[in-house]
């Protein structure tokens, strides 16, 4: 598995940046609840879970900019950095349309995660093992409240089940992007038919508890790793980026 | 004779007027409330530190975890649904706790405590 060739700078950096965008850009979905959560207790969950992501997507930038050089800044990189210069994940900017939406998005992307660094805690490169030990944690109680919250809505009332069910047929398109791995990706010797095969086990017996049918059907959306987005991401690094974009190098 | 099994709620006082909030609601859509309590370090008792709401005890203890524990306070959580606790009367305050306030002799202050056992 993990020999020790060295990965190019670029096939680094990239990976890094994937990463990295995909938990910034979840974050920001997330943060999008704050203050509209159903109830303060779950405002209060997410918005936790929103911070723990843009600690992960700091920790990643960090890294990143320190390779890139050339005065790159963790902000740089999450400011002033374009749509196509992004490479997350299509399913971590999709619309939180609704809580059943939310928690679904919330628990593929950490399961996803979480089985990922599982395995960069062993990486040849001790800042990224180092990353990844000291977020493994934080997605440990990702799967596990989004999980609870997919199960208890899909093992609810009739409607609360129907929504669950909209969201899994929305989101099931995007799910397949995770294992398609980018040239970047393959660089970086992970082994992704081992996460996907526990991605997959961990879904299907959440699903089953919550009582919904989950189809694999063999398409999906793919290009976010490469920095092709739904019309989604643009909107996101507007409101994002602007103050930033409007005034140059403001600080606090 | 003063009635002391009447069932008092915690969180009722002050709204008990209109029969206690905290209890009266479990067919409604509101979820019910829960008392929550936190050991902060290990050796300690656990503390009252406040309530949530939460659809059951699973819920109670993850909500009490991202409400109560953000800023490392514990290292353990107790939940308990509001409604079962028994709170004592406050108008029957009088009878229930003056009379121990002029019996000095029941405070351990006669002797030393060794500094072992501090929180005592």
């Amino acid at each position: 598995m993990a020999s020790t060739t060295t990965v190019s700078k670029e096939d680094k950096i990239n990976y890094l940046l994937y990463i990295a965008d995909t938990a910034l850009i979840l974050s920001h979905r997330n943060s999008e609840w704050c203050g509209h959560a159903p109830v303060l207790e779950q405002d209060i969950a997410l918005t936790n879970i929103a911070l723990d992501l843009l600690g992960q997507a700091r920790n990643f930038y960090q890294y990143a900019a320190e390779l890139i050089g050339n005065n790159a800044t963790e902000d740089s990189l999450a400011y002033l950095r374009l749509e196509h210069e992004y490479k997350n994940l299509l399913l971590a900017e999709q619309p939180n349309e609704d809580w059943a939406y939310t928690v679904l998005r919330q628990f593929y992307i950490s399961t996803f995660l979480f089985y990922l660094y599982q395995q960069l805690q062993q990486n040849e490169d001790e800042q990224v093992a180092a990353i990844a030990a000291k977020s493994i944690k934080e997605v440990a109680y990702h799967v596990r409240w989004s999980g609870e919250w997919v199960i208890r809505l899909g093992d609810g009332t009739k409607e609360s089940n129907q929504r669950m069910q909209q969201a899994l047929d929305f989101l099931k398109d995007y799910t397949g992007e995770v294992f398609i791995a980018a040239n970047y990706e393959q660089a970086m010797q992970i082994d992704m038919a081992t996460i996907q095969k526990k991605w997959e086990e961990k879904v299907a017996a959440v699903l089953n508890e919550a009582m919904l049918s989950f189809s694999t059907n063999n398409f999906s959306h793919t290009g976010g790793k490469t920095g092709k987005h739904t019309e989604h991401l643009g909107y996101i690094l507007t409101e994002m980026q602007y103050l930033q974009r409007t005034y140059p190098n403001a600080t606090w | 004779m003063k009635n002391f099994i009447t069932k008092h709620f915690y969180g009722d006082y002050g709204e008990i007027e209109e029969g206690g909030v905290s209890n009266k609601n479990e067919q409604n859509i509101a979820w019910p409330l829960w008392e929550v309590f936190i050991r902060s370090k290990q050796g300690l008792d656990h503390k009252h530190v406040g309530s949530l709401h939460a659809a059951d005890a699973q819920m109670a203890i993850e909500n009490a975890r991202d409400v109560y524990t953000r800023r490392l306070e514990g290292v353990s959580i107790w939940v308990v649904e509001s409604k079962n606790i028994t709170a004592s009367n406050p108008e029957e305050a009088g009878e229930l706790f003056e009379p121990a306030e002029n019996k000095i002799y029941r405070h351990p202050t006669f002797y030393k405590l060794p500094k072992e056992v501090d929180h005592m």
